[in-house]
């Protein structure tokens, strides 16, 4: 009964909000991820302002140099600075994850968690149409988009965007409808919530953590996907470097020169590593059953 | 509000549950017809799957889109079936709220306990963040929270099954329902947390002038925490009456079934709890006559034949059955 006479005077200020920086950066996965990827958005920051060489500048004459004091990762098949291309690189792998990843993320979560709440015919509707887009490849609709808007970054990034919906619908749907079964679900109806409010501030919540976990995974896919695309004419037109055209650029020369195919792989591998272990912090973090073993 | 003291608040007539299952269209209410006046109790027993959750989730408006309810369902005069969600909305959690029975998974992990037992009261009283959770917090300390006040900023994990019990009776009890319907809320509790549960909540509905509906499969906590007790059986209430006069003399063969088969203190070692023989039926396919014919040591041709009436033997007290003058010869019950 004392608890009741003090009440007043209790800080509404929360506890945990303030935490968490203090948690995240003790959080081995969270720090290391987001340096890698401070490094990724700091390389596409710098090749704004600067990059050793251009990256447009051709010299045939001293193609396929190793590295050396004034080309530090050495050149290309073309003579171009390869620190440069990659550098430039990173505001293309930027863009198409974070765009594509973006589409995806937004229309995939919102149809995913409307087919959860609604049930019924709603719910047959978004699968079907996302069984139906999940049935043409990326690399299809990428053409028939190119067909009408003509190839492009964006056209490309959208039609990535495009093909990651339906993967985030079913991973939505999948994981909400779990929700909808559980009992505090039932409980908050029970105490006069409605659809909308229920999805909001219970469903969405408790399938963050798989949402940020997927949504890592499907942005190693946009950047492999962009690549693909590039090889094929379709993404990020020649001039404009990419990592993933960088990538198909070595394929045909892999036993010559193999560093040319090192080199991007190394920085699409630090770029997709960060990110997956920014998520799992980011899981962590955002979880307080997990957050206090920390 | 401003109703008589003798109009009942809930009034359910005739009510009737159809639901959609895999096996097809199972009639999981038939019925079923209660009144419950301000302040009074009533008991739900029965075994698993006989309906009780059924009708405490039609009250509430809870059952799923493809349920088909029938019969009547009257909250202070104002018919509940046919209510657009929106309204129900409105209700639950306001003037009619409900307990469940399993407090680890009633609670959402990701909030912390003060939001959740604030947010009705936000939602329904349109007070102030500031206000709630002043008042989240006078009501956790009345459910007996320990530390009410520092441990309003804890999540659900932190707590133990007792006390997270007492949290979703704080969230149910918010917004000062008049009907609060506990659906088993000790049944995945300690023994000993038990007790203090029902004492809590027995307080609780007496402090506040509420209805209660208590579901339960225990006896036990029926005998000592209701005035009234119905006993259902296939979805049909097959006894009912006040407490005292159901245990003194109990009628109806399944409900002597269900006493006989309690554990008892100071058996001989070795001696088999005494079993209902049989299962309870599919719900999808239930028999014509009384459901409960297939598992009755008293049954006759005519318990086959068509569903039994309700007799009332007495003040009240009304079994569904055809026998009761051999069933209540036996005299099973605890005389007083």
């Amino acid at each position: 009964m004392t608890a009741s006479a003090d009440a007043p005077t209790v800080a509404t200020a929360r506890k945990p909000a303030t935490g968490f920086w203090r948690r995240a950066l003790r959080h081995r996965s969270f720090v290391l991820g987001g340096l890698l990827s401070l490094l990724v958005i700091g390389a596409a920051l710098l090749s704004l302002v600067w990059t050793p060489w251009s990256p447009y500048d051709i010299d045939v004459a001293s193609k396929l140099k190793p590295p050396t004091a004034a080309h530090w990762l050495g050149t290309d098949v073309l003579g171009r600075d390869i620190a440069s291309l990659l550098l430039v690189g990173a505001r293309s792998t930027i863009a198409v994850g974070i765009i594509a990843v973006g589409i995806g993320l937004t229309f995939g979560v919102c149809l995913g968690l409307l087919a959860a709440a609604r049930k019924g015919w709603t719910e047959e509707l978004i699968m079907r149409m996302s069984d139906f887009t999940f049935a043409f490849p990326a690399v299809l609709s990428a053409i028939m988009l190119a067909a009408v808007a003509g190839p492009g970054m964006l056209t490309s990034i959208t039609a990535i965007g495009i093909f990651q919906i339906p993967t985030f619908v079913r991973v939505t749907r999948g994981s909400a409808s779990a929700i909808w079964a559980r009992e505090f679900v039932l409980a908050a109806r029970a105490s006069g919530k409605g659809t909308f409010l229920i999805t909001i501030e219970h469903v969405l919540p408790n399938i963050l953590s798989i949402l940020i976990v997927q949504a890592t995974i499907q942005f190693a896919l946009a950047i492999l996907a962009e690549a693909g695309l590039s090889y094929l004419g379709l993404g990020t037109q020649p001039p404009q470097p990419s990592w993933g055209r960088m990538l198909n650029d070595a394929q045909t020369l892999l036993f010559q020169s193999p560093m040319l195919a090192v080199y991007p792989g190394a920085a699409i591998a630090v770029a997709v590593l960060g990110l997956n272990l920014l998520g799992d912090g980011l899981r962590d973090l955002l979880d307080p059953r997990l957050a206090r073993e920390r | 509000m401003a109703t008589s003291s003798n109009a009942p608040l809930i009034e359910v007539q005739n009510l009737g549950v159809r639901l959609n299952t895999s096996r097809g269209p199972a009639q999981a209410v038939r019925g079923v017809s209660l009144a419950l006046k301000r302040g009074e109790t009533l008991g739900l027993v029965g075994e698993s799957g006989c309906g009780k959750s059924v009708t405490a989730l039609a009250l509430m408006g809870l059952l799923p889109d493809s349920a088909v309810l029938t019969g009547s369902i009257k909250l202070d005069g104002r018919e509940l079936i046919g209510l657009t969600d929106g309204e129900y909305c409105k209700l639950r959690g306001n003037r009619i709220s409900m307990i469940f029975q399993e407090p680890m998974t009633a609670l959402n992990p990701m909030h912390t306990i003060g939001r959740q037992v604030a947010e009705p009261l936000r939602r329904h009283t349109g007070c102030s963040a500031a206000d709630a959770r002043r008042e989240a917090i006078a009501l956790l300390d009345r459910v007996g929270l320990p530390d009410a006040a520092k441990r309003v900023d804890a999540y659900p994990h932190q707590f133990s099954g007792g006390q997270r019990q007492r949290v979703t009776i704080a969230m149910a009890l918010a917004c000062q329902p008049d009907v609060l319907i506990a659906d088993e809320p000790t049944t995945a509790l300690d023994v000993t947390i038990q007790g203090q549960i029902l004492d809590l909540i027995a307080d609780l509905v007496e402090e506040r002038g509420m209805s209660m509906i208590l579901i339960s499969h225990d006896l036990g906590v029926i005998a000592e925490n209701v005035q009234r007790m119905m006993v259902m059986y296939g979805g049909t209430v097959v006894e009912n009456g006040e407490t005292d006069k159901v245990f003194s003399r109990m009628g109806h063969p399944y409900t002597q079934g269900l006493f006989r088969a309690r554990p008892k203190l100071g058996a001989r070692k070795g001696t088999r709890l005494k079993t209902i023989a049989g299962t309870v039926p599919e719900l999808a396919d239930l028999p014509s006559g009384c459901t409960f014919a297939d598992r009755c040591p008293l049954v006759e041709d005519r318990c086959r034949a068509a569903p039994p009436p309700v007799i009332d033997v007495g003040g009240g007290h009304g079994v569904r059955c055809v026998r009761t003058d051999v069933s209540m010869a036996a005299a099973v019950g605890a005389p007083a």
